[in-house]
C-alpha cells in the first residue's frame, strides 16, 4: 500500500515548482523581476506579488460616505421643478402649491377634470430605472398615487434612490482619483463599498489631511456682480474666501457659466504681475455663453465663485471670445496648483463625510515589520527545535513540508494579489503551529500502530491512512471559523483570515502529499525495522 | 538520538474520575468570568465604541506627560486618556466619541495635530465614527454566532448529535472564560479580539474533534467495554498529540507576544489564554460530558439494528 504513484510524485513536483515560481516576485521584488523579464519572454515572468498592508508600509486608510439625505433633497427639488413644468404646460394651478416632502412631493388639484388631465402627464415623469450591471430593473423611478380628495402624491422609489446614490458614488470615485493622484504615481486604491461608501487607501501618505482636502465639492461658477438697484430676490450675498481677506459681496443668483463647461485648467503665471494664476479653457457651449456675456457687459465686474465663496471679482476689460481665461486671487504656487487639479477633476455629485480613518506613520510600519520578522524567526526556530527533539528524522521531514507550506501560502497570496498585514503574519505563524499538528496527528498514529504490534511499513501506512479523516475534521472547523471572519472583519483582520484560510488548505495538501512522499523515500532508503518515534 | 517524550507510553490517567474535580472547577471559573464581566466590563476599543486613538512618539528623548494632559485638557475634547508606553518616548491618546456625528470626530485629529505636531511624530491615527462602530459591533456578534452555528452544523453532519452538543458546550465554556479573561486583564477589546475569539473557537473545536474521532473509532471497535473506559482510553491515546500540538502553538504565540510588538500583543495574549483553555476543555469537559449525553445508547441501537439486519438475511 505504501507505494507512490507516479501521478502523485508529478503532482507534488508541479506544485513545488509553481509555488516557487509564483512566489518569486514577492521574494525578489519588482526591480529584479524587470531584469528577468528583459531576458525571458515577458509572458513567462510572474508579476503579481504580495502587497504589504498599510499597517506595515504606512499610509492612510479612510472610509467616506456619500450624503444620502442631501442627494434625496436634490432629487426632490428636481422633482418639484418637473412637476411645476408639467402643470404650467397643462395650465393647471394646484391649491397650496407643490409641497416638498422627505421622499417626494404632493399637490392638491381639487377639480376632477383638471386632475384627470394632469395625472397621466405626471405618470410620464416616472422613467424606468436603469442599472449599469443588470440593465433595466423593471422598476420605475416614481410612484404616482391619487390619494383621493384631490391630493396627488409623487414618491421617489427605493430603486431610483439606490441607483442615484450608486451612480453618484461611482462618479465620485473617478473624481477622487483625479484629485488624489493627479500625476498617476501614488497608486491609491479607491473602491466603492456597499452603495454609498468609498474606501480610499493611499500608501505612503502621512496625514489624512492630504486626502480629506479632496472632499471639497469643487463647484465653480461665474456670475455677474449685482448692480445697485437689482431686485432683492435675484441677488444674494456671498463671502470672499479667507485667503482674499474675507468680506461680503452681492452677486446675481443667475449662473452664467459653470465649472462643468471647463475643458482644462492649468497653473501658470500672470504675464504682467508674475503672480501664480490658473489658466482655463471652456468647451464650445461655455465659450459661447462666456463670449455673449462679456460682450454685453464690458466694464462691469463679474464674480468667480468656488463652493459659494468668491475667489475674485474682476472687471471685464474687453469681450472674451476665445473661450479661455485666467483666475487670479493672491494664490501661492501650491494653491494655484491645487485649484487647477480641483477644477480639472470637476465637481462632486454628492457631498462626502469621513466616517473612519486609520493612518499608520512610516515609522510604526517599519517597526512593525522589524518586530514581525523577529517574532516569526523566533517562532519558526523554536518550532523547528521542538519538532526535531520530539520526532527526530520524521520531525525533519515535517519541517521540510512546513517550509514548502509557507512558500505555498505566499504563492497563493501572490496569485490572488492579497495583502499581508501584521495580524496576517501572526496568522502565518499560527498556521505553522497548526501545520505541525497535522504531522503530529499522523506521527502519533504511527507510534500507536507500532506499539500495537504492527511492522514499520504497516504502521506507516496505517498512520497516514487513519489520520486523514481526523486531520480533515480538525481543520475544516478552523477553516469555517476563519472564512466567516473574512466576511465580517475589515482591514488587517481580513488579512489574518486570508492567511489562516490559505494556510489550512496548504497544510492539508502538504501533510498528505509531500510528507508522505518524503517518509516513503526515507523508508525505502534506510529500510528501518522500527520507526524511530 | 534520544527523542523527547512528553507523555510516557501507556499512560493511563483517570480522566473520567477527574471530572469530579474539573466540572466544579469549570463551573466556578465560568461564574467568576461572568461576575468579572458584569463588574468590570470590557475595555472596549474605538472599533466598537467610536472615537479617536492617536499614537505619538516624542522627537526629543523624553516628554512631559503632565504637560500633554494640560494641553489636551485645553482642547476641550471631553475625557482623554493619556497613556505612556514602550520606550519612554511613546504616548497613546484615547479620545472619546465627540457629540455631533461623524464630522465632529474629524476635528479631534486636526486639533491634536495643531498642538502636538512640532514636538511629536504621529505614528498612528485611528478615527472611528459612531455609525461605523455600531456596524463593527453588529458584524462581530454576527461573526461569532455564525461561526458557532457553522461548526455545530458541520459536527452534526459528521457525528451523532451528542458529540455536536458536547463540543458546543465545551466551546461555550471557552467563550465565557475568554470573555472573563478580557474583563479581568482589561486587554483592549476590538476587531482583532473578535479574530482571536474565532481562532480560539476554531482551535478548541479542532482539539475536541481529534478526541471525538478517537472515541467514535473505539466505540465501534469495542462494543462491550463500558463507556467511561472507552472515554478514558481515547483521551489517554490522544493525550500525547494534544500536548505536543498545544506546545507548538503556545511556543509560536509566546514568541509573537514577546517580539511581535505592541500592536498585536493583546491579540496574541488572548489567543494564548484561549489555546490553554481550549486544550483543557476538550480533555476535561468535551469528552467526559458525553457520558451524561448518553452517547452509548445511540451507538447501541445502531449495532443492534445491524444485528437485526444480519439476522433477517
Amino acid at each position: 500500500m505504501f507505494r507512490q504513484s507516479t501521478f502523485r510524485t508529478v503532482l507534488i513536483a508541479l506544485t513545488l515548482f509553481l509555488g516557487t515560481y509564483f512566489t518569486l516576485p514577492t521574494i525578489l521584488g519588482p526591480d529584479s523581476m524587470k531584469k528577468i523579464a528583459d531576458v525571458l519572454p515577458s509572458a513567462l515572468v510572474p508579476t503579481k506579488s504580495v502587497k504589504l498592508g498599510l499597517d506595515l508600509q504606512g499610509g492612510v486608510h479612510v472610509m467616506l460616505e456619500a450624503d444620502k439625505v442631501g442627494l434625496m433633497r436634490d432629487l426632490v427639488r428636481q422633482l418639484q421643478e418637473d412637476v411645476r413644468r408639467v402643470l404650467r404646460t397643462e395650465r393647471v394651478a394646484p391649491t397650496g402649491g407643490i409641497v416638498a416632502q422627505q421622499r417626494g412631493v404632493s399637490l392638491r388639484v381639487p377639480d376632477t377634470a383638471q386632475r384627470a388631465k394632469v395625472l397621466p402627464k405626471l405618470q410620464e415623469l416616472a422613467t424606468p430605472v436603469a442599472n449599469a450591471v443588470i440593465g433595466n430593473t423593471g422598476q420605475r423611478s416614481l410612484e404616482v398615487v391619487d390619494l383621493g380628495d384631490g391630493l396627488i402624491q409623487l414618491a421617489v422609489t427605493d430603486a431610483e434612490i439606490n441607483e442615484r446614490v450608486r451612480r453618484a458614488t461611482d462618479q465620485s470615485i473617478e473624481i477622487f482619483r483625479k484629485r488624489i493622484d493627479p500625476d498617476g504615481v501614488k497608486e491609491p486604491s479607491i473602491q466603492r463599498q456597499g452603495l454609498e461608501r468609498i474606501v480610499v487607501q493611499v500608501p505612503g501618505a502621512k496625514n489624512s489631511k492630504e486626502i480629506t482636502d479632496v472632499l471639497q465639492p469643487g463647484k465653480l461658477e461665474f456670475r455677474m456682480v449685482a448692480e445697485p438697484g437689482a431686485a432683492p430676490n435675484e441677488i444674494e450675498t456671498l463671502q470672499y474666501r479667507e485667503e482674499e481677506g474675507g468680506g461680503a459681496i452681492q452677486v446675481e443668483r443667475r449662473v452664467l457659466v459653470q465649472g462643468e463647461d471647463l475643458t482644462s485648467a492649468e497653473p501658470g503665471f500672470d504675464q504682467r504681475t508674475s503672480e501664480p494664476v490658473v489658466n482655463f479653457r471652456f468647451n464650445v457651449k461655455g465659450a459661447q455663453a462666456f463670449a455673449k456675456v462679456t460682450t454685453e457687459n464690458v466694464g462691469k465686474p463679474f464674480a468667480i465663485i468656488l463652493d459659494n465663496k468668491v475667489i475674485s471679482a474682476p472687471r471685464i476689460i474687453s469681450p472674451i471670445t476665445q473661450g479661455q481665461g485666467q483666475i487670479s486671487g493672491r494664490f501661492t504656487v501650491e494653491a494655484a496648483n491645487k485649484l487647477s487639479i480641483l477644477l480639472r477633476s470637476g465637481a462632486l455629485p454628492a457631498s462626502f463625510t469621513l466616517v473612519e480613518e486609520r493612518t499608520v506613520g512610516p515609522g510604526l510600519g517599519r517597526d512593525s515589520i522589524a518586530a514581525a520578522t523577529v517574532a516569526s524567526a523566533v517562532s519558526a526556530g523554536a518550532i523547528a527545535v521542538f519538532t526535531l527533539a520530539t520526532y527526530g528524522v520524521l520531525g525533519g521531514i515535517a519541517l521540510v513540508a512546513l517550509a514548502l507550506n509557507v512558500v505555498l501560502i505566499f504563492a497563493c497570496m501572490s496569485l490572488i494579489g492579497s495583502t499581508l498585514t501584521l495580524p496576517g503574519i501572526a496568522g502565518i505563524v499560527l498556521t505553522m503551529a497548526v501545520a505541525v499538528d497535522s504531522n503530529v496527528l499522523i506521527y502519533e498514529r504511527i507510534r500507536e500502530e507500532q506499539m500495537a504490534g504492527r511492522s514499520a511499513i504497516s504502521a506507516l501506512d496505517a498512520g497516514f491512512t487513519r489520520a486523514l479523516a481526523t486531520v480533515l475534521d480538525a481543520n475544516i472547523t478552523g477553516f469555517l471559523a476563519h472564512a466567516i471572519l473574512y466576511f465580517v472583519g475589515s482591514g488587517p483582520v481580513k488579512g489574518f483570515a486570508v492567511t489562516t484560510c490559505i494556510g489550512i488548505a496548504t497544510t492539508i495538501f502538504t501533510a498528505f502529499t509531500l510528507t508522505r512522499v518524503m517518509v516513503a523515500f526515507w523508508y525505502k532508503t534506510f529500510k528501518p525495522k522500527v520507526v524511530p518515534i | 538520538m534520544k527523542l523527547l517524550r512528553f507523555i510516557p507510553d501507556h499512560t493511563n490517567f483517570g480522566f473520567m474520575r477527574f471530572r469530579r474535580v474539573s466540572f466544579p472547577f469549570s463551573a466556578l471559573a465560568s461564574i467568576v468570568a461572568v461576575v468579572a464581566f458584569l463588574m468590570f466590563g470590557m475595555n472596549v476599543g474605538i472599533d466598537f465604541k467610536g472615537g479617536t486613538v492617536v499614537e505619538m512618539q516624542a522627537k526629543a528623548d523624553k516628554f512631559d506627560a503632565h504637560s500633554i494632559r494640560e494641553t489636551v485638557h485645553k482642547l476641550n475634547l471631553g475625557e482623554v486618556e493619556v497613556q505612556e508606553f514602550g520606550t519612554g518616548r511613546d504616548v497613546l491618546l484615547r479620545v472619546g466619541l465627540q457629540p455631533g456625528g461623524d464630522k465632529a470626530q474629524n476635528e479631534v485629529v486636526v486639533k491634536l495635530r495643531s498642538v502636538f505636531e512640532d514636538k511629536f511624530e504621529f505614528r498612528r491615527v485611528e478615527v472611528v465614527g459612531p455609525r461605523v462602530s455600531e456596524e463593527l459591533v453588529q458584524n462581530g456578534i454576527i461573526g461569532v454566532l455564525l461561526a458557532l452555528l457553522a461548526i455545530l452544523i458541520y459536527l452534526w453532519f459528521r457525528y451523532e448529535w451528542e458529540f455536536a452538543v458536547g463540543a458546543t458546550i465545551a466551546t461555550m465554556h471557552d467563550l465565557v472564560l475568554t470573555v472573563g479573561f478580557f474583563a479581568i486583564t482589561q486587554i483592549q477589546f476590538d476587531q482583532t479580539s473578535i479574530a482571536s475569539i474565532l481562532t480560539i473557537i476554531g482551535y478548541s473545536v479542532n482539539d475536541t474533534v481529534v478526541v471525538y474521532d478517537r472515541i467514535r473509532e473505539l466505540l465501534r471497535k469495542y462494543k462491550k467495554i463500558p463507556i467511561s473506559e472507552i472515554l478514558d482510553l481515547s483521551m489517554n491515546t490522544t493525550l500525547s498529540r494534544t500536548v505536543i500540538t498545544s506546545m507548538t502553538t503556545i511556543i509560536a504565540l509566546i514568541a509573537l507576544a514577546i517580539f511581535g510588538g505592541e500592536v498585536i500583543r493583546g491579540f496574541c495574549l488572548s489567543m494564548l489564554f484561549g489555546v490553554v483553555i481550549g486544550t483543557y476543555s476538550s480533555i476535561f469537559i468535551a469528552a467526559p460530558i458525553l457520558i451524561y449525553l448518553g452517547v452509548r445508547v445511540g451507538e447501541g441501537t445502531a449495532s443492534s439494528a445491524a444485528k437485526a439486519e444480519t439476522a433477517s438475511t
